[in-house]
């Protein structure tokens, strides 16, 4: 299936950024600061694993397994 | 906790010589506005949040939730995204809450060699991602070799084929980390930092190739026509890769602020 998420965030000539990429920058990119109310960058590390699976879920619809992934 | 926990503060990135009017007014994460918290020549930009929706124990359900992360990292790229193009900007991890302006600045104040450094190496440059995909004709598998002849040694004959499948496998997968290394080579020596994100999984990036390269490049400005020539060029001369740029991104992948 091939979804690419794309949107067009109102921008001076932003091009469609891919969610994908996005998540690549955001969830492992960027300074690294301890806020007062942040997970931990560990937690977030496991988010990102589960919002992986997520996503797969989102995108297979309905009832595959995501067992025979290599 | 006091009368005025409701609120938090949210931080999108840190930069420095950047006038807000210039970002136009666009709202932030969950529609809040942008602002702005300046120490000393750096400013941080930042919303105003609620804690019943970026409170600790919110965060924790909201960054399970698919439907939130997106719209909050579309958010947040947002914000750093036009920043970005006015003037050096650091981007901080996605959902980086503060109590109060008055820790934002103490953070700023208390970080502020780290982050003139950072800022220092990113201005001018940009960032740049470089994807490769390799279409998977020359990974097929012979089907008919698992179909076992009659006779004897049959067993035997089925092992070999799939011991010499798995040869053939493995010597088109070592190919194709071949030729990721070597596009990577030609494009790394026009930035001055390389970092390798982890290869995209097809399902997520909806692309029907095998991935084989993932890189963000950090550019001079005044190298990005050159760099963009030269993928154009490789994906010319690169018959059943498939190879992409995107850009300019914020340093997202080249700020090193971590350990102190």
């Amino acid at each position: 299936m091939t979804v690419p998420l794309d949107v067009g965030p109102a921008g001076n000539g932003t091009e469609r950024v891919a969610l994908v990429d996005l998540l690549d920058r955001l969830l492992a990119g960027g300074a690294v600061l301890t806020g007062d109310l942040v997970i931990s960058i560990a937690e977030v590390d496991l988010v990102h694993v589960s919002l992986r699976a997520l996503i797969m879920a989102v995108r297979d619809g309905d009832g595959m397994s995501e067992g025979d992934e290599p | 906790m006091t009368d005025s926990s409701e609120n938090a503060v949210y931080l999108y990135g840190v930069t420095r010589g950047l006038d807000l009017a210039a970002l136009g007014g666009s709202p932030g994460v969950a529609g809040a506005a942008v602002r702005d918290v300046v120490a000393g020549d750096l400013t941080a930009l930042v919303s105003t949040v609620r804690l019943d929706e970026y409170g600790e124990d919110a965060l924790r359900a909201n960054l399970e939730d698919l439907g939130w992360i997106e719209a909050t990292a579309r958010a947040h790229h947002a914000v750093v995204d036009r920043a970005a193009r006015l003037a050096p900007t650091a981007p901080v991890r996605i959902a980086t809450v503060y109590h109060d302006d008055e820790r934002v600045a103490q953070v700023l104040h208390e970080g502020r060699e780290r982050f003139g450094a950072a800022l220092d190496r990113i201005t001018g440059r940009s960032e740049w991602g470089v994807k490769a995909y390799a279409h998977p004709e020359d990974e097929r598998p012979e089907e008919e070799a698992m179909t076992p002849a009659a006779g004897t040694g049959v067993g035997t004959a089925y092992l070999r084929r799939r011991q010499e499948q798995r040869r053939r496998q493995n010597e088109a997968g070592r190919r194709l980390t071949e030729r990721a290394q070597a596009i990577d080579a030609e494009l790394r020596v026009h930035a001055v930092a390389v970092r390798r994100h982890p290869p995209q999984d097809p399902k997520l990036s909806g692309h029907p190739g095998t991935p084989i390269l993932n890189m963000a490049y950090l550019l001079d400005d005044a190298r990005v026509p050159e760099f963009q020539a030269l993928v154009r060029e490789i994906g010319e001369r690169s018959p059943g890769i498939e190879i992409e740029a995107t850009g300019p991104w914020p340093p997202y992948s080249f700020i090193e602020t971590d350990g102190g």
